[in-house]
């Protein structure tokens, strides 16, 4: 014991050892008020950890190959010891990252976590979310099936319909004039290496950011305000081992459901893994019916909803683009008194519900073929989802807010 | 310490280094993006394609690969030419307005010879490959359908010589690519200059 006290001793005279876990952990006062929402951000680093940690096991029997990827993924799921679970988890936390990550920001949109003060700390977040979708998309080239291959020329040739600079900017992505063994490397290296560091670096500086403006909480006020003669937060209390504790216990709870998928539905039917993947890549066949994964349908079709205007595809890809960004700017949209949607008037409760019907719909939409009827349905809610950010202003101004308490509200 | 320091000549020197600094970091920016080009190998692989095409059924379609794009060579029916002029008002560039196509195919076949047809299979809106649906009227497509393509992605729709249908996301007509007959039953596609031998 003694030993370990030296040991501590001597390296906390080199490094900022126990100032880092005071000012992180032991005496990072959080709002004592968090409900079950607060879960989903450390839930969200633990998926980080699976994926690098699988991520690292599959990158020792995968060939980024266009002859020989499909092989290896079969190689991996039939022959390589355990191989089937560590892909298994590996697409499954793909899908659980962004079920965890939505729920994450969603929790900060009835909140008002985004608001002043902590509008870069919510930048920062809408860029991990991002660059999520880009580490994504690249992974989801690499098993080379015809879901991949397909998903990838069509999000490639987005950028092709880009004025002027589209062509040639589309070939620099792809390093070949359609997608080919080249765009299958160059995805490989980006999906493995650098997408990933630049996702660790902004975890950090996103949690950076959270300490030191603090945490919001479901009563949406500032718990700062109110101090002891400690200097701490009345409201507040140590991460550790108060939250940690609490933390433990939603790991538990999320790895029990993920390992049911793992187990039972890998593929949850089709949504998370896609039956035309299983079938090798075939540049001469579109398969009959593609959609991109899951996760990405609310913006396809946000997407197929616009019609071309002046001959060209751009208009629907900048909307496309705007969708996928517009919650940054939602600092600067809410003009409501109040932060939390616990004492927002009924308008903003409207508009977010309405919100949430329209991006759960048009992810259903986006999975479907296309007919008459869903491309007007899918016209009709995109109006929706941008009125909900376009419209903010005005109704978060106009909307009756109840008084916020003092002090936290806890039972 | 010392307040005779001469502060313009230090900004000099600062935007001096800054900017050969950024120069420099251009310079070794150039050949990484260059690297993300396509390679020689991939330049290469765009060779012209030879195709036997008197194995192609009256009303059916061979596919063939060139520069890594799937080419449709259809040998159209009397009946299929006879409709393509049959509905130029539901199309959006009928005449061929649009250069998708070589001069010498800018007619309302979009051919050399009416009955075979060469196009490339990938769609102008975001690249997929439309399905071959030569018959006319299915349920799936409705009654007005005189055989064509249909695009699974997003549901263009095009006819018999490649021109797309209003309403569909496609905004232009699919692309004709430079051809040319070195016999009766020979095609070359890609390249359409050098003197074949009929």
């Amino acid at each position: 014991m003694k030993l370990l006290k030296n040991l501590v001793g001597w390296v906390d005279d080199r490094f900022p050892l126990l100032d880092t876990w005071k000012e992180h952990l032991s005496e990072y006062y959080a709002p004592k008020n968090f409900n079950f929402w607060y879960f989903f951000g450390s839930l969200a680093l633990l998926v980080l950890v699976i994926q690098i940690l699988t991520g690292v096991f599959l990158t020792m029997s995968y060939k980024p190959d266009a002859l020989f990827a499909f092989a290896s993924v079969e190689y991996i799921m039939r022959d390589v010891q355990w191989g089937w679970l560590i892909r298994y988890v590996h697409s499954t936390g793909a899908s659980m990252f962004f079920v965890v990550v939505y729920l994450h920001m969603f929790r900060g949109m009835m909140y008002g976590s985004y608001r002043k003060p902590r509008e870069l700390l919510w930048i920062i977040g809408v860029v991990i979310y991002l660059a999520l979708m880009a580490e994504a998309f690249m992974g989801y080239l690499l098993p080379w099936g015809q879901m991949s291959f397909w998903g990838a020329q069509v999000i490639v040739n987005l950028f092709s319909s880009v004025p002027f600079v589209g062509p040639d900017l589309s070939v620099l992505i792809r390093g070949d004039y359609v997608i080919s063994d080249a765009t299958l490397n160059r995805f490989f290296a980006l999906h493995v290496i650098a997408v990933p560091l630049v996702l660790a670096g902004l975890v950090f500086v996103h949690i950076i950011a959270l300490h030191k403006v603090g945490s919001n909480n479901p009563d949406g006020i500032e718990i700062k305000k109110n101090k002891g003669p400690d200097g701490h937060p009345l409201d507040g209390i140590p991460f550790h081992p108060y939250y940690t504790v609490k933390d433990i216990m939603a790991t538990v709870a999320f790895l029990i459901v993920f390992c049911a998928i793992v187990f039972f539905a890998p593929d949850m039917g089709g949504y998370f893994l896609e039956a035309n993947n299983f079938v090798p890549a075939n540049p001469m066949q579109t398969p009959a019916h593609i959609a991109p994964v899951w996760y990405f349908t609310p913006y396809y079709a946000i997407l197929r909803a616009v019609p071309p205007l002046f001959g060209s595809q751009f208009p629907g890809v900048i909307a496309m683009g705007i969708g996928a960004i517009a919650v940054v700017f939602l600092p600067w949209l809410d003009r409501g008194k109040v932060k939390s949607i616990r004492y927002r008037g009924p308008i903003f409760k409207a508009f977010l519900a309405s919100f949430v019907i329209s991006f759960v719909g048009l992810g259903y939409l986006g999975m479907m073929p296309v007919t008459p009827t869903y491309t007007l349905i899918s016209q009709v809610l995109s109006v929706v989802y941008f009125a909900f950010f376009i419209l903010m202003p005005w109704y978060t101004k106009i909307d009756k807010c109840k008084p916020e308490p003092d002090r936290v509200t806890f039972k | 310490m010392t307040d005779n320091v001469d502060r313009s000549k230090r900004r000099l020197l600062l935007a001096a280094t800054s900017a050969a600094g950024g120069v420099a970091a251009a310079g070794m920016a150039t050949p990484f993006v260059l690297s993300f080009m396509p390679s020689e190998r991939a330049k290469a692989a765009g060779a012209p394609v030879e195709v036997d095409i008197s194995a192609i059924e009256p009303g059916t379609m061979k596919v063939v690969e060139w520069q890594g794009k799937p080419v449709w060579i259809v040998r159209r029916t009397q009946e299929m030419i006879d409709l393509l002029a049959k509905h130029d008002g539901d199309l959006t560039d009928p005449a061929g307005t649009v250069p998708q196509q070589p001069d010498y195919c800018n007619n309302p076949n979009r051919s050399i010879k009416p009955e075979v047809f060469v196009v490339i299979g990938i769609c102008t809106h975001l690249g997929c490959s439309p399905s071959y649906r030569p018959e006319v009227a299915p349920a799936d497509l409705g009654a007005d359908w005189g055989g064509g393509w249909f695009c699974p992605c997003h549901g263009s729709r095009f006819d018999l010589s490649a021109r797309v249908y209003k309403g569909s996301p496609a905004p232009t007509n699919l692309i004709v690519p430079p051809h040319q007959y070195l016999s009766e039953t020979m095609l070359l596609i890609g390249d359409d200059k050098q003197k074949g031998a009929a």
